[in-house]
């Protein structure tokens, strides 16, 4: 025990977030009870400036040398106090922090069983602290480099921002171009403006910025190191045509005598074997599909290598590993769409003419596969259509989240078809959803052109019309809830607004990048309020529907925080890290080597001199694998030290 | 009065900790036997804190982790699978029956599995009675 050590308790009432459940002056009584305690008290906001005064005054009027804070979580506000800390002069790591709210106040009811465990907490907390050591925080350089993973509108508004300071930025997307989801877009709601001329601009941009190295048809495929110096190796896929020597002038397209469905089109176009994925595709550099391509498949053909006259085509091209250090990275991956195929009594893949969002809005787009015209499977122009919202979102069976932007694109495609056919336009929601700015005018907007509501979810989708005249049509069977009678309406087309979800490969990145996903998939931010932007890992930050489905306005907005926050991590130049690290005591090494196998990190070495481990501070995270492995106890971490941890079950069960 | 059982968790930082965080940022409701500890990660569990917990008159330890594959320090989590099993052993010569010493993976978004354990291992040690361990 720490003879020494003058504990300062300060309990927090949170309001009353902790004062509503937990008996606070009870607290504070049992704390003033405990061995070295010189004071204990309360206050309503600890977390205020004025609560923080009171921990400053009293290390400074009655010498407190070591502090519990009974508040939140941790993980909310030990940075906060550590600040206290350190603005006495106290080493920010002599603190300890008593979690009675999120772990105690707002997980139990009133009563004296919650105040029995805020006093177990506290007791813990105070038992703790007494052997708390002072731990110097390190400061690592910032290597003032970026890298983006993904090149969606999430991923180029970031790299923009970021490249506006004149700091380099990598941007690697995995498709051969730059554009993501909004690329394939026909207009955007609420304002009607057309996608690609809003985003082709800002692709441009980012091609033509010094500050950008782009990296398409490339895929991140290691990440080592921690904020500041980070090690990543990317993989550049064989895209078989030069960079350097393609002038992208596209007759090696045009001479292709092989096609396959485009991807870009939502597979209801086609492309050739070699190609760019859309005309304003950046780079302007095509790939060919290994796959599709017959000279790869059967040895024969190159004709593409023929026809191109700078000479760009190159059979023999291989896949690159490049290294790059960056400091921070910003992870914009998007979504996935969800495949409505299970859900069979739509009939998506069955029916002709029922179609999903993203293929409608292929089939809007000029540069779609129909030219912007809108055409059923036998070339008529439809006169009716419906638009089934929530495919997939809000179904116990599917996702239960709301994909948020479905409502909007339903409104959106209505109007595009009133406009574009003149016909009959039928929506059939759940709840229309229309939250974002000029979105509810939008609504009404579109429900002044004539478009009929129907409230209830689709039962069936049957191609069977429901008298002779309409034997050619699809009959929606839909309960309308607000008349209360079952409805059947024939229609022409059907658009299934299908929901956002997360990557199908999110697991493997979240692996890379060591990071969470929330129970829909999604990756999982830092706070769900508080930071949105941030992950539980240093210097990587998400933007976009990467973290879960949002409009094109909210992804922008994530992506400029992202960048904003990565900028202040470089502003700073160089970032204190956690002192978290384990060290070996030479003196009691036995120097059997157990813990230099066990290390993940590989930051024990052995001294093969002393006889001894040693424990390179660089690489070690902190996490104690090796100290609960050392037979001799010779290895303690800062800050969570066997005799810290010891004394603190000791408090938690007086 | 109906006797309540004390119960210690460890819970790492990276998962199980902002998993039983989160229980309470959702208002979630739980038994209060359950005091917890944070780690940095489950595989820096020392046995000894197990066996220290007992000795200082736990009634049950519960031990928290990511989920398999999870591990914020990659595979941390094996380490404690492995190093609890084992650990069992030893309980079982100590006379500390099964129920007393439980592992749960408890991910950051799944506050449910973090109160569900609460609870479950707070009823079955009231049905168990004290720990009978006394040092």
């Amino acid at each position: 025990m720490n003879d020494e050590a003058k504990i300062g308790v300060f309990v927090c009432h949170c309001g009353h977030n902790i004062a509503g459940v937990v008996d606070v002056p009870e607290v504070v009584k049992h704390a003033q009870k405990q061995e070295h305690v010189t004071v204990a008290k309360d206050y309503m906001y600890m977390c205020s400036e004025k609560g923080r005064s009171l921990i400053r005054e009293d290390i400074k009027k009655l010498g407190v040398n070591r502090v519990v804070v009974a508040a939140c979580s941790p993980r909310l506000h030990e940075e906060t106090f550590r600040g206290a800390l350190r603005e006495s002069g106290l080493n920010p790591h002599l603190l300890q922090i008593a979690n009675i709210r999120e772990q105690c106040a707002w997980l139990h009811e009133k009563g004296p069983m919650a105040t029995e465990k805020a006093n177990r907490l506290v007791t813990g907390a105070i038992k703790r602290v007494n052997y708390h050591t002072p731990a110097e925080e390190k400061s690592v350089p910032i290597f003032p480099a970026t890298l983006v993973i993904g090149g969606g509108v999430a991923g180029i508004q970031a790299a923009l921002e970021i490249a506006s300071s004149k700091h380099v930025v990598y941007l690697v997307e995995k498709g051969p171009s730059i554009g993501g989801h909004m690329a394939q877009f026909d207009k955007t709601f609420p304002t009607l403006d057309c996608s690609a001329c809003i985003l082709t601009p800002k692709a441009s941009e980012v091609a033509n910025s010094p500050y950008i190295r782009l990296l398409t048809y490339s895929e991140v495929v290691d990440v080592s190191g921690f904020i500041g110096s980070f090690t990543v190796k990317v993989k550049r896929k064989a895209r078989y045509v030069d960079e350097g020597k393609c002038i992208g002038c596209g007759v090696c397209q045009e001479k292709c005598p092989w096609t396959a469905p485009s991807e870009f089109d939502a597979g209801i176009g086609l492309r050739k074997a070699i190609y760019t994925p859309f005309p304003q595709a950046i780079p302007n550099v095509p790939v060919i599909n290994r796959e599709n391509c017959v000279y790869f498949l059967r040895g024969k053909c190159r004709a593409c290598e023929r026809f191109c006259e700078p000479k760009a085509i190159n059979f023999d091209q291989q896949d690159l590993y490049i290294d790059l250090q960056v400091g921070a990275i910003i992870l914009a991956t998007g979504y996935d769409v969800f495949d409505p195929t299970p859900i069979s009594q739509y009939g998506y893949g069955q029916l002709p003419n029922v179609f999903t969002s993203l293929e409608f809005e292929r089939l809007c787009s000029p540069s779609g596969p129909t030219a912007g015209k809108l055409k059923l499977a036998d070339g008529r122009e439809p006169q009716s259509l419906a638009i089934i919202h929530c495919v997939g979102s809000r179904d116990h069976n599917y996702h239960e989240y709301c994909s948020r932007l479905c409502c909007m694109t339903g409104l959106k495609y209505a109007h595009l078809f009133r406009e574009k056919t003149g016909g009959d336009v039928y929506q059939m929601y759940i709840d229309m959803r229309c939250f974002g700015k000029a979105y509810e005018e939008f609504y009404e907007r579109v429900q002044g052109e004539g478009v009929k509501f129907i409230k209830g979810k689709v039962a069936k989708i049957s191609s069977n019309g429901a008298s002779p005249e309409d034997k050619d049509k699809l009959t929606i069977i839909c309960e309308d809830t607000l008349l209360g009678e079952l409805v059947h309406i024939p229609v022409d087309m059907v658009i299934l607004c299908t929901a956002l979800e997360p990557r199908h490969d999110s697991d493997e990145i979240r692996k890379l990048l060591r990071l969470g996903r929330s129970r829909d998939g999604f990756f999982l931010e830092r706070h769900p309020k508080l930071d949105p932007v941030a992950t539980m890992s240093e210097g990587i930050f998400i933007a976009g529907c990467c973290q879960g489905p949002k409009d094109i306005p909210d992804t922008v907005t994530q992506a400029s925080a992202a960048a904003a926050r990565v900028l202040a991590v470089i502003a700073r130049g160089s970032v204190e890290t956690g002192a978290v690290t384990a060290s070996i005591d030479e003196n009691r090494c036995s120097g059997c080597k157990v813990c230099n196998a066990l290390c993940p990190y590989g930051a024990i070495s052995f001294d093969e001199n002393a006889k001894v481990s040693q424990v390179n501070q660089l690489l070690c995270k902190g996490c104690n694998v090796c100290g609960a492995a050392c037979a001799s106890g010779a290895i303690s971490t800062q800050d969570f030290t066997a005799k810290q941890v010891m004394a603190e079950i000791e408090g938690v069960l007086l | 009065m109906s006797f309540e059982p004390k119960i210690v968790a460890f819970l790492c930082n990276w998962c199980s900790y902002a998993g039983a965080d989160l229980a309470g940022t959702s208002r979630m409701k739980c038994a209060p036997n359950v005091v917890g500890i944070r780690l940095m990660c489950s595989g820096g569990l020392e046995p000894a804190y197990v066996l220290k917990a007992f000795k200082e008159g736990a009634d049950g330890v519960l031990v928290c982790g990511c989920n398999l594959g999870d591990c914020h320090y990659t595979d941390g989590n094996y380490k404690t699978l492995r190093r609890m099993s084992l650990l069992r052993k030893y309980l079982d010569q100590m006379g500390i029956e099964e129920p007393r010493a439980r592992l749960q993976w408890v991910c950051a978004s799944c506050a449910d599995d973090f109160t569900e354990a609460v609870d479950k291992m707070t009823s079955e040690l009231k049905e168990l009675g004290p720990s009978k361990i006394k040092v």
